[in-house]
Formats: structure tokens, C-alpha cells, sequence
């Protein structure tokens, strides 16, 4: 019971401790090693001597002490041990205003995490270690991988961070923009990490979703209004909404037009749409707030015939202009086939086709498929449905693919 | 002529030597240094810290870039070099991203020397010898 009521404190006060640490002894390693002793002696003691009144403060203090032995041993130079130790006995009553100095803390701490001279999966395995305060189990299971070679990820990270001295500061106004995109950038393949791993064992998966979305929150409330920061915790926001109607009772994947949207999570829609207003109110637009603002139209539309796909396809052509790929062109030529223009859609998608970039994706014979479809060409969609069959990459869109595929053949049966 | 020796070899051989044969060969260095400073040829030299601390900075689309590693394609060759001391990383990428040769499409290593400090996978080998 304590070791869960505890696991809970960790996740939700760790980061915060951890950060003052890094921030008190400039050493990202040893502050971890640090806190874990602290969280060693917590589950030894706490049982028989009760739960001290501020856990958070307990643990800090007792980390703080046991840093400053590490340093001691290692005979390495501690200046004013003394009078460090006074000022962290201060600091445990933590007053309103050293609360906005531990916040910086953290901010400093996404910053390192995500510093560009890291790789993205050590980004992203070190933010959900020190800031979501994930176990290194726990986020070799989110991502599928062994746990040693999360392990090893991790520590290779912390002595890149040690020896290449990466800072731990956030960086000044110059670099802050282009580092704030590795922050969002790492925010959001953790969320389409877990928005792609739909199948097998929930109950013991992490929620990457939901830990990105606490991620950009707090991005979100360490730098206020950064309005790339903004959209992308609405689009989370919005995209998450959905989750529940998206797979069927067996599994597979439900199209947009075809959720259930009494299941979307209405609170959630709210939210994401508030935090798209204030970011929109800014009046500089970007990638994350236009994919939130076609997320947006998606969820203002009672049901997908009241969708406005004129707007979306508007959307899409602003969104290619600033991040033109070949993903975001299919999209906007769906968008446009769905606001009338079907003809120029299928010119699209036969653009994307031979351009071959998206040779092998199933998503683009799929859409193709749907379009001919719309179009009445029977036959020519039944061989885009098979093309995209063969090129799905698991079962679950396979059989999705199939159904989708039979519906049209009935259609064409009917017809005759 | 003033001109520079460049040491290349497998990292990862080189930590899992024993303990004493890695003190026997940091003495060769040593002294090696020594025959080079009474020649009067010596001008500087330092042993850098290990690759896992590599960054390497360009740009891409005209934004500079830096990604983690040592630069590993082959095609261009290691073409001059600059030393400076800088407290952190940001400050080297900086300098680094100032540099003509980013400009000029070109890369350049980030490459911290060897400190008293630094990790490296023969570490626990390394403190046991000292």
C-alpha cells in the first residue's frame, strides 16, 4: 500500500526534487543517485515510523544530506558545505516565492533533456525519467524494449550531459526558439508513440499519451504564452479526446466519420479548444496550431456530416506551406475530395503517387480507394483497397482494410 | 612547418585493456611527449575525451544543427582545427556555429579534451591504477 501511495508521490513531486537537486550540486548524476538513496531510506523508515507531514520536503532534505556526503567521499571540493546545508534547512519550509525558483528549476531541466546535442530516444527516455518519474521499467515497456537497453540509454545520456557539459540553464532568447522545437518535438513523439501502440497489454502499459500531455502542460506553464507550445497541448488535447471511440470492441481502428463521438471525452475537447483560443489570440501561427485547429473543427462538428472540410482543407494548405510533406499533402487532398472536390483530390493523390514518396504507405492506396469510391469508379477503388492491403504493416489494419473493402463490393453488387 | 598528428584508434579496445597495461602505455605517451618537447618540435597536443561526448554542428536548410556524435561520413576530411575554453557546451556550440566552415557547408566536431573529471567506460580500471 505504501510502496503505491508512494509511487504516486515520486511521480508527481520527483521531477520537482530532482530539478532543485541538479540545480544545487551541478551534477545530474549524482542528484539522481542522491534521491534514490533518499527514496531507499523513505521505504525503510516511513513504514515504521509513519509518513513524515511534507513527504516531498523529507525526501528533499534527506537527498540534499546524502549528496553532499557523496561529494565529501569522493574528497572532491564542496564550497561552504556548512552553509549550503543551513540554506537547504531554510528552504524545506519552501515559501510561495522559492516555489517560482523551484518551477525554473524544471524548466531548466526539460531544457537539458532535451538538448540537440542528445539523441531523441535519450531525449525522451531522460524527460520521462526525470520528469514524468517513470521507472526505467516502466519506460522499457512503453516503448517495447528491453529494460537494460533503456538502462544503458539513460546512463550514457548522463555522462554525455556530465562530460560534453551540457548546461543545465534555459537558453537565452536567440537559441530559445529553435530549442523549444526539440522540446515540442520530443513532447510530441512521445504522444504519437502511444497513439500508435493502440494494441496489446493496456493494462500494463504506460499511457505515453498521457504523460505527453502532462509534459506539454508543463511546458505550457513554465514558458507562458509560447504559442507553438499552446497548440501543441491543444492538439494533444483534442487528438486524446477521441481516444475512447477509435478502436471497436474487437480492436480495430474506427475511421473519424464513423466514431461513436458520444464516447469523446467532451471536458478534454473543451480544454484543448480554450488553450487553441489563447494560443490563436497571439497572432502567430504555426505548425502545432494549425494540426490543432484542424483537430478543432473535427471536435466542433456534432456529427461527421457537419464537419467543415472547406475550412480543413484550407488548413492543410496554410500547414503544407509552412511544413510541406508528403503526409500533410494527402491530407489536404482527402480534405479537399471531402469539401466537393473530388476530381482535384484524385489529381492530388495521383501527384503524391508519382512523386513516390509514399510508394509503400497503405494510408495512401486507403484514401485513394475511398476517393474512387466517391467518385463511382468501383473496380479502380477495389484494386487501391487491395494494393493498400498488401502494403499494411499488422494484422488490425488488415482487417479493417478487408471490412472497408467488402463494404465497397457489396455497394457495387447492389448496384448492379 | 608547423603540423598537427592525428591519433586515431578503437575506443572500445582501448578500455578493455587491463589496468597496468593502460598505465604502461599512458607512460610511452608521456614519455614520447618529453623526446618531443627536448627536440623543441612540441607546440601542444591533449588526449580528448572519449566519443560518447561528440557533438557535431552544421547547417541544414539554413538553420544550424547539431546532432550527438562524432561527424562520420567519409567522404570529406578532417580539414583544421581551433581550440577554446568555454564554460559549457552551449558556449562551444555557439562558437562553433560562428565558425566560416559551417557557413561554407562544412561540419565541425565538438570534441571536450580529456578532463579530470570525465567518464569513461575503463573508469573504475582507470581510478583503481591512479
Amino acid at each position: 500500500m505504501l510502496s503505491r501511495a508512494f509511487h504516486e508521490l515520486l511521480r508527481r513531486e520527483g521531477g520537482r526534487i530532482l530539478a532543485g537537486l541538479i540545480r544545487r550540486f551541478g551534477d545530474f548524476g549524482l542528484a539522481e543517485d542522491a534521491l534514490q538513496d533518499a527514496c531507499a531510506k523513505a521505504l525503510e523508515t516511513w513504514p515504521r515510523d509513519g509518513m513524515p507531514a511534507n513527504p516531498a520536503a523529507w525526501l528533499t532534505r534527506v537527498a540534499q544530506h546524502r549528496a553532499l556526503d557523496m561529494l565529501r567521499r569522493h574528497s572532491r571540493q564542496v564550497p561552504d558545505g556548512e552553509a549550503l546545508l543551513a540554506t537547504l534547512a531554510d528552504e524545506s519550509a519552501a515559501p510561495d516565492a522559492e516555489r517560482e525558483f523551484l518551477e525554473d528549476d524544471r524548466l531548466r531541466l526539460i531544457f537539458t533533456c532535451c538538448h540537440p546535442s542528445l539523441n531523441g530516444a535519450a531525449q525522451a527516455a531522460l524527460a520521462l525519467r526525470t520528469l514524468c518519474g517513470l521507472t526505467t521499467l516502466e519506460i522499457a515497456r512503453a516503448f517495447h524494449e528491453p529494460e537494460a537497453t533503456v538502462a544503458q540509454r539513460i546512463v550514457r545520456a548522463k555522462r554525455k550531459i556530465a562530460d560534453a557539459r551540457i548546461p543545465y540553464a534555459v537558453p537565452g532568447p536567440d537559441e530559445l526558439p529553435a530549442r523549444l522545437d526539440i522540446v515540442l518535438r520530443v513532447v510530441y513523439l512521445l504522444f504519437n508513440e502511444g497513439y500508435a501502440a493502440t494494441t496489446g497489454t493496456a493494462l500494463l502499459r504506460i499511457d505515453l499519451c498521457a504523460e505527453a500531455i502532462r509534459l506539454a502542460r508543463l511546458v505550457t506553464q513554465l514558458l507562458p504564452e509560447q504559442e507553438e507550445a499552446e497548440g501543441l497541448l491543444a492538439l494533444l488535447l483534442l487528438q486524446h479526446a477521441r481516444s475512447a471511440a477509435r478502436t471497436d470492441a474487437r480492436g480495430l481502428p474506427v475511421t473519424l466519420d464513423r466514431q461513436d463521438r458520444a464516447l469523446w471525452d467532451r471536458g478534454m475537447i473543451a480544454e484543448g479548444l480554450a488553450v487553441l483560443d489563447a494560443a490563436i489570440a497571439r497572432r502567430r501561427p504555426g505548425p502545432y496550431q494549425l494540426q490543432a485547429a484542424i483537430a478543432a473543427l473535427h471536435a466542433r462538428a456534432a456529427r461527421a456530416a457537419d464537419t467543415d472540410w472547406p475550412q480543413i482543407a484550407a488548413l492543410y494548405e496554410r500547414l503544407h506551406a509552412l511544413t510541406p510533406s508528403p503526409v500533410v499533402a494527402l491530407n489536404g487532398a482527402v480534405a479537399l475530395a471531402m469539401a466537393g472536390d473530388v476530381a482535384e483530390g484524385l489529381r492530388r493523390i495521383a501527384a503524391i503517387e508519382a512523386a513516390g514518396e509514399l510508394a509503400r504507405s497503405h494510408y495512401l492506396y486507403a484514401a485513394k480507394a475511398d476517393l474512387l469510391r466517391r467518385a463511382g469508379q468501383e473496380d479502380a477503388a477495389l484494386a487501391a483497397f487491395d494494393r493498400a492491403w498488401l502494403l499494411a504493416a499488422n494484422d488490425a489494419e488488415r482487417r479493417f482494410l478487408a471490412r472497408r473493402r467488402g463494404e465497397s463490393a457489396q455497394r457495387q453488387d447492389g448496384d448492379a | 612547418m608547423n603540423c598537427m598528428l592525428l591519433i586515431y584508434g578503437d575506443e572500445s579496445g582501448w578500455n578493455a585493456l587491463p589496468p597496468d597495461r593502460i598505465q604502461a602505455i599512458m607512460a610511452d605517451y608521456e614519455a614520447y611527449a618529453g623526446t618531443l618537447v627536448q627536440a623543441g618540435v612540441m607546440r601542444g597536443g591533449s588526449e580528448l575525451a572519449p566519443v560518447h561526448t561528440a557533438t557535431t554542428v552544421r547547417r541544414r536548410d539554413g538553420r544550424l544543427d547539431c546532432t550527438d556524435g562524432p561527424f562520420a561520413e567519409t567522404k570529406e576530411q578532417l580539414g583544421g582545427y581551433f581550440l577554446i575554453e568555454v564554460p559549457t557546451l552551449d558556449d562551444a556550440i555557439a562558437w562553433a556555429g560562428k565558425c566560416p566552415a559551417v557557413s561554407h557547408g562544412f561540419a565541425v566536431e565538438i570534441r571536450p579534451l580529456m578532463g579530470a573529471e570525465t567518464h569513461c567506460d575503463g573508469e573504475d580500471a582507470r581510478t583503481a591504477a591512479a
